[in-house]
C-alpha cells in the first residue's frame, strides 16, 4: 500500500435508463478515502450520494448501470471486475451498512448462523472459531454479553443494538473499505451517539477507511476527517471538514450551513435557500444550483470545474465562490 | 383532591391548554368478558400488562408561546400531543382549555374547543389522502364545520393556500403530484383552514430535507405571528427546537423531567438526561465532537427502572434513585426538574 489511497474513484458516472429519459444520478464523481480515514458524502434527497455509494460496490441494477469513470480498491479496477470477483470482494475488503439494519440482517436466522455464515463465505475456518470471531465482534461494537446474543434473533434486539450488529457483520473481516448509508438516521439521539463514537475509535484502531453518507451536515462536522457535498450528482465542494464548515465557498453549502436551526440566532428567520432540489430528468442547464442561488449569472449556463477557490485550499464547483469571511 | 390553582400569564389569562395528572396506559390486551364479570362482582383479577406511556404528566401552554416537547423514542412525547389534541383519551387526568375543564363544557363548547386544536402530523405522505384534490383536502373541514360559506370556499381555500406557500393554481391536484415539503404545506394549510387557536406539530419537519426544512420552520414562524398561534412543537431534534421554543419540557419514559426557557435549559441544563441529550447533539462545528457519554440503551418502556427511570443509564445515580421516583420541583415559574440530586443539593 505505497501511495494510492485505499479507494480511487475518479469521473464514476451512474446513469439510469428508464422511459421518462436518462436519470444521471451520478455525473463524474472524484472521491479518494486514504487509510484510517473518514469521509463525509452530504447531499439531500436525490442527490445522488446513495447512488455512489451503490456504484463503488457494484449493486447498480437495470436499467440503471455505470457508464463511465473508474473505482480503484488498493490499486485494482472493479467496474470491470467480473460478478465473481466483487462477490469475494464484498462483505471481505468492502462492506457496506444501511440506513435500515434489517436489509442487513435475515429476520428468521440467529445472529449467529449469520455471521458464521459471512465468516465462512470468505475463509475457511471451523464452527467453533468462526463463532468465536462473530462473539469478539459483537463485544467490540459495544453489545453487552455477546456470547448469548449470538442466539438471539433480530427482532429481540433493539433499534441501535441491530444496528451494531449490522456494523459488526460488517467489521467481521476487517474490511478496507466501509460504505455507511445514513447509519444513524434512524436512531435516538443518545443512542447515535455511541455508535458515531464506537466507529471513530474502529477507524483509528483497525485502519479502516469509512465513506459516511448523509443528509446531517451536523453529524459529519463532529466525525469526519473530510466532506464531500453533492448536488444533483455532482460534488460540488469538497475539503478538510474544519475549512469546509468555517469558510463554505459553493453557495448550495453556504446555504445548506446557513439553514441548520443552531446556527440561527434564536427566533430569527432561518436563511432558506429558496425553490427546491431539482429533478433528474429537467436539470438545468449549466451549473445545477444557478436556480436557486443568489449570485448565479449567464457565465452559470455553463458548467464549472471543480477546481481549488481563490484564496482557499479546498475544492468548489463554482464560478462565483461565496469570499471567505461572509456571514453564513 | 385538592387542585392547585392554574397558573396565568402576564395577562392574567389561564393557559390556553393545561393538563394535569395526565396517566395514559395502553394495555396489551384489552379487557375481556372475564375482567369485566371479575370486576363488577368485585372479584380480584391478576393487574393487566401494559404500557404505561404517560405517567402522571402536567403541562401548561399560554396563548402565544411555542412549547417544545423534546424527548427520543417511547417516551411519549407523540402521545401527550395526540391526548392534548382529542385524538386519545387519557386514562386517568384532566384536560383544560381556556381554564375550563372538557368535561364541564357544554356539548357546543367542547366541539368548539375541539376543532380550535389541531394536529399536523411527521409524514406528508401518509397524512394526506391520496384520492383527494387540495382544494378538498383544504376546503373540506370549514365547511363541515360551518366556518366558512359553501359559496365562499373557494375563495378561501386559494388565500390559504398563498398563506402556506402553495400556489392556488395548483389547487385541482392530488398530493402525489407535490414534492414532500409542498406536501408538508398542504397538511398545514389543512389545519389552518379551521381557525385554530392551538397547533400541535408532532415532528412535522422531521421528514424534510435541511434546506426544505428551514423554509418549513420560516412559514411556522410567520403563520404564529399572522393567525396569533400557540404551538406545541414536538421533536426529537433539539436544534429545531432550540431555534423555534420558547419553552421546552423534556420528557424521558412517559415522564416530564426538566423544564425551563429555552435559553436557560440550553445554557443551564439541570437534569442529568437534559446534559447527555445536549452533549451529544451533533452540532455544525470546526471541532470534533466528543461523542458518546452516555450509556446504556432506553429501558423497554413496558417495563421502566425503578425509581427515576434513567437512573441506570446515569452516571450520577446513587442509592436514593431506583428506590424513590424523583418530584419535578419547580425551582421558579416555569423552571422544574426531576432529580434527587438537585433535591439534595438543596
Amino acid at each position: 500500500m505505497t501511495g494510492e489511497p485505499t479507494l480511487v474513484v475518479e469521473g464514476l458516472k451512474t446513469h439510469f435508463f428508464t422511459e421518462a429519459g436518462v436519470v444521471k444520478s451520478v455525473d463524474g464523481v472524484d472521491l479518494a478515502v486514504n487509510r484510517g480515514e473518514i469521509l463525509g458524502l452530504v447531499g439531500e434527497s436525490g442527490s445522488g450520494k446513495s447512488v455512489t455509494g451503490f456504484s463503488i460496490l457494484g449493486l447498480i441494477d437495470p436499467p440503471g448501470r455505470i457508464v463511465g469513470g473508474s473505482v480503484r480498491l488498493n490499486g485494482e479496477e472493479l467496474t470491470t471486475a467480473s460478478p465473481k470477483r466483487l462477490r469475494s470482494l464484498r462483505g471481505d475488503r468492502i462492506a457496506m451498512i444501511f440506513q435500515d439494519p434489517m436489509m442487513t440482517l435475515n429476520p428468521v436466522l440467529k445472529i449467529e448462523t449469520q455471521m458464521v455464515e459471512t465468516l465462512q463465505a470468505h475463509v475457511k475456518i471451523g464452527r467453533a472459531e468462526a463463532r468465536a470471531r462473530a462473539r469478539d465482534a459483537l463485544g467490540r461494537v459495544g453489545i453487552p454479553s455477546p456470547e448469548e446474543r449470538l442466539d438471539s434473533y433480530p427482532h429481540q434486539f433493539s433499534g441501535g443494538m441491530r444496528q451494531r450488529v449490522a456494523i459488526a457483520i460488517a467489521l467481521l473481516h476487517g474490511p478496507d473499505l466501509i460504505i455507511a448509508d445514513e447509519p444513524t438516521t434512524a436512531l435516538d439521539v443518545t443512542i447515535q451517539a455511541q455508535i458515531l463514537s464506537e466507529v471513530q475509535t474502529l477507524c483509528r484502531e483497525t485502519g479502516t477507511a469509512l465513506i459516511w453518507i448523509t443528509h446531517d451536515l451536523a453529524i459529519i462536522s463532529g466525525l469526519a476527517d473530510r466532506v464531500a457535498v453533492m448536488y444533483a450528482g455532482k460534488i460540488v465542494e469538497t475539503g478538510r471538514i474544519a475549512e469546509v464548515v468555517a469558510t463554505p465557498r459553493h453557495p448550495y453549502t453556504h446555504g445548506l450551513i446557513g439553514s441548520v436551526p443552531s446556527r440561527n440566532r434564536r427566533g430569527e428567520r432561518l436563511t432558506q435557500i429558496p425553490g427546491m432540489t431539482p429533478s433528474f430528468l429537467a436539470l438545468p442547464p449549466g451549473c445545477a444550483f444557478a436556480p436557486r442561488c443568489p449570485r448565479a449569472d449567464e457565465k452559470c449556463l455553463a458548467m464549472p470545474e471543480l477546481a481549488p477557490c481563490p484564496g482557499g485550499g479546498h475544492l468548489a464547483r463554482c464560478f462565483h465562490p461565496v469570499p471567505e469571511g461572509a456571514a453564513s | 383532591m385538592t387542585a392547585a390553582p392554574l397558573p396565568r400569564d402576564a395577562h392574567g389569562a389561564p393557559p390556553v391548554i393545561s393538563v394535569r395528572g395526565i396517566d395514559m396506559v395502553f394495555l396489551k390486551k384489552a379487557p375481556g368478558l372475564a375482567d369485566k364479570a371479575a370486576e363488577m362482582l368485585g372479584i380480584p383479577r391478576p393487574a393487566p400488562v401494559g404500557v404505561h406511556a404517560l405517567d402522571h404528566v402536567d403541562l401548561d401552554v399560554f396563548k402565544g408561546e411555542v412549547v417544545g416537547l423534546v424527548g427520543e423514542s417511547g417516551c411519549g412525547k407523540s402521545t401527550l400531543g395526540r391526548v392534548i389534541a382529542g385524538i386519545l383519551d387519557p386514562t386517568a387526568g384532566t384536560l383544560r382549555f381556556h381554564g375550563r375543564e372538557f368535561s364541564e363544557m357544554t356539548p357546543e363548547e367542547r366541539y368548539r374547543a375541539k376543532v380550535a386544536v389541531q394536529m399536523i402530523f411527521q409524514d406528508p405522505f401518509a397524512s394526506l389522502n391520496p384520492r383527494k384534490r387540495v382544494a378538498e383536502i383544504i376546503g373540506e373541514a370549514p365547511v363541515v364545520h360551518g366556518i366558512v360559506p359553501k359559496g365562499e370556499i373557494d375563495d378561501y381555500v386559494d388565500e390559504i393556500m398563498l398563506k402556506c406557500g402553495i400556489d392556488p393554481a395548483y389547487k385541482q391536484r392530488f398530493p402525489h403530484q407535490f414534492s414532500g415539503g409542498q406536501r408538508q404545506r398542504i397538511g398545514i394549510a389543512r389545519a389552518l383552514a379551521v381557525k385554530p387557536q392551538f397547533l400541535v406539530c408532532d415532528e412535522s419537519v422531521a421528514a424534510l430535507d435541511v434546506s426544505i426544512q428551514a423554509q418549513v420552520i420560516n412559514l411556522f414562524m410567520d403563520l404564529r405571528r399572522d393567525f396569533d398561534l400557540t404551538y406545541l412543537f414536538i421533536s426529537h431534534d433539539l436544534g429545531v427546537v432550540e431555534h423555534i421554543a420558547d419553552r421546552v419540557v423534556i420528557m424521558y419514559l412517559g415522564r416530564v423531567v426538566e423544564t425551563a426557557p429555552t435559553e436557560q435549559l440550553f445554557a443551564n441544563p439541570r437534569h442529568p438526561y437534559t446534559q447527555a441529550l445536549l452533549a451529544n447533539m451533533p452540532r455544525i462545528s470546526t471541532e470534533k465532537q466528543a461523542f458518546g457519554q452516555i450509556k446504556g440503551e432506553i429501558p423497554s418502556p413496558m417495563h421502566p427502572p425503578s425509581g427515576c427511570h434513567f437512573n441506570p443509564r446515569c452516571p450520577h445515580a446513587f442509592a436514593r434513585c431506583p428506590a424513590e421516583r424523583p418530584r419535578l420541583i419547580e425551582s421558579a415559574p416555569g423552571v422544574a426538574a426531576a432529580c434527587h440530586l438537585l433535591e439534595e443539593a438543596v
